[in-house]
């Protein structure tokens, strides 16, 4: 759309359009009138004084608010172009020996990142975030879909390619579950927020197993029900393409049933875990050592049958578990559990 | 030599992502000198010195501490020549969100934290609106959604600066900052160089050291609210 087009849009038709142009108007301490001026109109009509406050004249105030414009619309439109494929070329560990071989991740994969702590877990997941070419400690270079992404975009921080869901996050916003939602839906400039906000909490819940309310404050989840929130949050509605999971904890959130949300949503999950239920459950293992990764494990078949009787242990466990929950005395027996 | 205005709320973690920016800049023989601006005391410079940098400090005291910035930073960039640093950092809290350190033609840089609350890029005005690269850290307390709200709230109140979440303490995501740095354009005098931005406009009888409270000790440049 061209400047002058835009000046000349009523504000009536530029904010059913745009709903963040208020934002912009709210920051500088004015609400446009929702009717038929133009929004060129309405910026020359604010007084020269008002604008003072903020060091700006008419014509700094109209270059401003078109920027601004451009820019969401451009923020809007890279939120729908997504990576289906992240390659990592082969770099070096921290003695200097080569990595054994590039890596390719795809949406809609489940990658288990093992290695004791200070193994490099860590700078694997930095190289990937800041889109490294040669210039980290460990010289890999990451290409999105099979391209070197662009320098500037790199610099500017727009391709943020890594949602981080980690065991010590909280929230910090004295907000309810709905009004939290709607704000990050918001922010994403999406259309259908209501729907979208029913969808994650209805997601949230499930996983949870434990009900809450949309007008539950977020402050008061529990571990689990918060737990449950992010992930279903981050599948719904983060733009990242790469989901990175520090271990899902046992308690309160249906690991397995998080994780196909997030394969469903066509997201690259990298797990980092010890857990061997959850490792199976991955299509491939990085075995990171020294810095580098040093081997990627194809989970083989013996592995995924042998995984059935994993998620039947599981089951029992956390059967085990619900007792301890409801107050119930735990009747088991040992052999009975293994088989 | 290049120079870098860098200013953020107190506390927010400049001097953390500064140090962590700047030392692969020194191991790769780079020499880099800061001057720390703060209002009553300030001991972040025996970070610096422990990390072998050498740095300035300077105590606005009574003063406003953008004024005594604006006074002394020409004086800095003298000092960082004579020093022959490849690279000068002047790093500044703006305190009261009305003003700003960042000079046209100079990199400007803001830092904020996560924890400060999503309302905040709204709030803090010249500073973060003027500044080429934004720093956004204590990211790894808080959720990937407020994560992902506040960064919008960044862009929206400005859109065109590079928007980068670093990690202080692990120095993760430094690296792109360190290219912003490395790219930052010289500079040899401030002289005759513009402010992005007006400081706070002052001189009333409050700012002679006025203490006492009425109309009749109000002179000079007086703004009141409507009460009506």
């Amino acid at each position: 759309m061209t400047d002058t087009a835009l000046l000349t849009q009523s504000l009536h038709q530029l904010l059913s359009e745009r709903p963040y142009v208020r934002d912009f108007f709210a920051a500088l301490n004015l609400t446009p009138p929702d009717d038929e001026i133009s929004l060129g109109a309405f910026l020359d009509g604010i007084p020269a004084a008002h604008l003072e406050e903020f060091a700006l004249d008419h014509a700094i105030l109209t270059s401003q608010c078109i920027d601004f414009i451009t820019q969401m619309e451009a923020f809007q439109s890279r939120e729908t172009s997504t990576v289906r494929e992240v390659t990592i070329k082969a770099g070096v560990d921290k003695s200097g020996s080569k990595e054994q071989q590039d890596l390719i991740l795809r949406s809609g994969e489940v990658v288990c990142v093992v290695g004791p702590t200070g193994s490099g877990k860590s700078r694997l997941l930095a190289d990937i975030e800041c889109l490294a070419q040669g210039d980290t400690p460990s010289k890999r270079q990451i290409l999105l879909d099979g391209q070197v992404p662009d320098e500037n975009r790199r610099l500017s921080g727009e391709q943020q390619l890594v949602a981080q869901l980690s065991q010590n996050m909280n929230f910090v916003m004295d907000l309810t579950v709905r009004e939290f939602i709607t704000m990050h839906a918001e922010s994403r400039l999406i259309s259908d927020v209501a729907q979208r906000v029913e969808q994650i909490f209805t997601t949230a819940v499930d996983l949870a197993g434990e009900p809450f309310t949309l007008d539950t404050p977020v402050t008061a989840l529990s571990g689990g029900q918060s737990r449950a929130l992010m992930i279903a949050d981050v599948a719904c509605l983060s733009a990242s393409p790469i989901v990175l999971i520090d271990e899902i904890e046992n308690a309160g959130v249906d690991r397995r049933r998080a994780l196909d949300l997030l394969v469903k949503e066509e997201k690259i999950v990298l797990m980092a875990t010890h857990d061997p239920l959850l490792a199976l459950s991955g299509d491939r293992r990085l075995v990171i050592r020294n810095g580098g990764i040093a081997a990627i494990i194809e989970t083989s078949d013996e592995e995924r049958q042998g995984l059935g009787q994993l998620t039947a242990l599981d089951k029992k466990l956390s059967r085990l578990r619900d007792q301890v929950r409801h107050g119930e005395r735990i009747i088991f027996d040992l052999q009975q559990l293994a088989e | 030599m290049k120079l870098i205005t860098v200013a953020g709320p107190p506390s927010c973690g400049k001097t953390s992502i500064i140090l962590r920016a700047i030392e692969p800049l020194i191991a790769a023989g780079l020499k880099v000198g800061v001057v720390k601006f703060d209002c009553l005391t300030s001991d972040d410079y025996l970070r610096y010195e422990q990390a072998g940098i050498e740095v300035k400090t300077g105590l606005a005291g009574g003063l406003c501490p953008d004024h005594f910035f604006i006074a002394n930073i020409e004086q800095a960039v003298q000092w960082g020549q004579r020093e022959e640093f490849d690279l000068l950092i002047s790093e500044s809290a703006g305190l009261c969100n009305r003003c700003s350190p960042h000079i046209k033609d100079v990199m400007a840089v803001c830092v904020i934290d996560h924890l400060s609350g999503v309302h905040t890029p709204r709030k803090i005005g010249p500073m973060l609106k003027s500044a080429d690269v934004v720093v956004l850290t204590k990211g790894d307390i808080v959720s990937q959604a407020e994560r992902e709200v506040f960064a919008f709230r960044v862009r929206q109140v400005n859109p065109k600066a590079a928007v980068l979440p670093v990690n202080g303490l692990t120095g993760q995501g430094t690296l792109l900052l360190q290219r912003h740095f490395q790219s930052a354009a010289a500079v040899t005098t401030l002289n005759d160089m513009r402010l992005r931005f007006t400081m706070p406009a002052a001189l009333c009888s409050y700012c002679l050291g006025e203490t006492r409270i009425g109309p009749d000790c109000q002179i000079g440049n007086i703004k009141t609210m409507d009460f009506s």
